[in-house]
């Protein structure tokens, strides 16, 4: 029996076509996900996002536990309310999961996890929790339950505001990656200017209990129901990661485009996965591909190039280029601007490597020199 | 939408039409493109390729996944129908207006195992 998110019945009534995801039902779209893609790109789109795990972390240890637990580094987070993206790996260096943590005070953590990972993800924190004094709390069921609505596009901070004026002070002057606590409807909400898109925007975590009634609010301020179909072609346009696709435990950051949320700057400082990164060779690299002839990249497609050969991780179809794209892993030496064979079926079709970033507030990133 | 009666169809989602010349025309069904989402891609069979009963013969891609369309009988390719190629989200607007190839069966016998439209809506 799959899981629901506290909006289910929203989606029925608006008419979402429902798919499992992860052990939850989940619209896939609400008629077409291009259209709903293209709000996102243009207008503004919201996504039920209440199937990912917010975890609360409180104790005196909570920062000295992060430093331990994440290979971003924690300490980077002085201001109340920033947010810092990392992964968790393993000891071997691979990955766990990645995940967002939101620092309110050096005693005081929001982490929010991927739905699929959130069990494997408690459990291996919950084996790393000796000899801290702090508490982990989930916060996706229990007896207060969070749900989380993303609301994404170049207009969706100024309609999120219009349906919730109370939030407007608060909420507009927060810069990217920040988030603030906001007192409404006699309850906090967390609104947090992140996202999954490359669009502008915010995501909201509110009490289950209230998130039908911020639901239709949204609807009503024109903000258009997206489901999870134009939440990938939106992330996979904008470069980002989809946990269990792009990367797992059997690759390492460094082979996932993820090096730079790795922080050894602090050179004192023992996260778990460390030694293993130091030693471990880096084979492949992560990169973007740009289909030249018609057809449509999709993962597990092989990849020939003159260095060896690799894999798609993650394609589609962009709505916003009207052209295939794809992340790839590709042996390392493979340079950005070449062109490669991928095999399709029966045929071998010409694709360019480019970086792994297509497309970022609305634009195109393809025109400019340094991706072609 | 109802299943137009005058059309054949397979378990896999494809319906037939039979012309007057005893040649096939073949598409997939409305229940097929909106289980797919927004259609992006054809790729359709060679003029001229013969095809086994149940083959996969074309394969049309939403921006969601890729899947196989089968050859509903045995026979020839006679055409390929490039506009719909060419204007692949056509199939979204009307699935019972844009076909995708059309077959000259080999054996019409194979013709009295597709399903008419009442048997075809029944496993839906």
């Amino acid at each position: 029996m799959p899981q629901r998110t506290p909006l289910y019945a929203a989606h029925l009534a608006a008419h979402a076509r429902m798919v499992d995801f992860a052990g939850w039902e989940m619209p896939i779209n609400y008629g077409s996900q291009i259209e709903e893609h293209h709000a996102v790109r243009q207008d503004a789109g919201m996504f039920d996002v209440s199937h990912m795990c917010a975890l609360d972390l409180v104790g005196p240890d909570a920062t000295s536990w992060l430093r331990r637990l994440l290979a971003n580094d924690v300490a980077r987070l002085t201001q109340s309310g920033k947010a810092l993206y990392s992964c968790l790996l393993d000891e071997a260096g691979g990955v766990i999961d990645d995940l967002i943590v939101y620092f309110f005070t050096a005693t005081h953590y929001r982490i929010v996890v991927n739905a699929g990972t959130a069990h494997k993800d408690i459990a291996w924190m919950r084996t790393h929790l000796a000899g801290f004094d702090v508490e982990l709390n989930e916060r996706r069921d229990g007896a207060h339950p969070l749900a989380m609505i993303a609301v994404q596009g170049p207009a969706a901070r100024e309609r999120f505001c219009t349906a919730f004026p109370a939030t407007r002070s608060a909420a507009m002057q927060l810069a990217p990656f920040q988030a603030v606590e906001c007192p409404i409807n006699a309850s906090a909400w967390m609104i947090a200017r992140t996202g999954y898109t490359g669009e502008d925007g915010f995501e909201i975590t509110l009490p289950a209990a209230q998130a039908e009634a911020a639901w239709q609010a949204l609807l009503a301020a024109g903000v258009k129901p997206c489901g999870l179909g134009a939440r990938d072609t939106l992330r996979l346009e904008a470069g980002m990661n989809l946990y269990g696709q792009d990367m797992d435990e059997t690759v390492s950051p460094y082979e996932a485009g993820l090096r730079w949320t790795v922080d050894l700057r602090d050179a004192a400082r023992e996260f778990i996965g460390k030694s293993a990164l130091a030693t471990r060779r880096v084979e492949q690299q992560f990169v973007g591909l740009l289909l030249l002839e018609r057809g449509v990249l999709r993962a597990h497609q092989k990849v020939l190039t003159a260095q060896g050969a690799g894999e798609i991780t993650s394609g589609s179809f962009s709505p916003t280029l009207n052209q295939s794209i794809a992340l790839a892993r590709l042996p390392v030496g493979v340079a950005i601007g070449s062109e490669v064979e991928v095999e399709i079926r029966d045929k071998r079709l010409k694709a360019r490597v480019v970086k792994p970033l297509f497309v970022r507030h609305g634009k195109s990133l393809l025109a400019s020199p340094s991706s072609l | 939408m109802s299943t137009p009666s005058n059309l054949k169809y397979t378990a896999s989602h494809e319906w037939i039409k039979q012309e007057a010349d005893g040649t096939l025309t073949i598409g997939i069904t409305d229940h097929a493109q909106e289980a797919l989402g927004d259609i992006v891609f054809l790729e359709l069979p060679g003029v001229g390729r013969s095809v086994k009963v149940g083959e996969a013969c074309a394969v049309v891609e939403s921006v969601k996944a890729a899947s196989d369309i089968y050859a509903p009988v045995s026979g020839e390719i006679i055409e390929a129908n490039q506009a719909a190629a060419d204007a692949p989200e056509n199939i979204n607007a009307d699935a019972w207006a844009n076909w995708l190839f059309r077959i000259k069966p080999a054996n019409p016998a194979e013709l009295d195992a597709l399903l008419d439209a009442d048997a075809y809506a029944a496993t839906l």
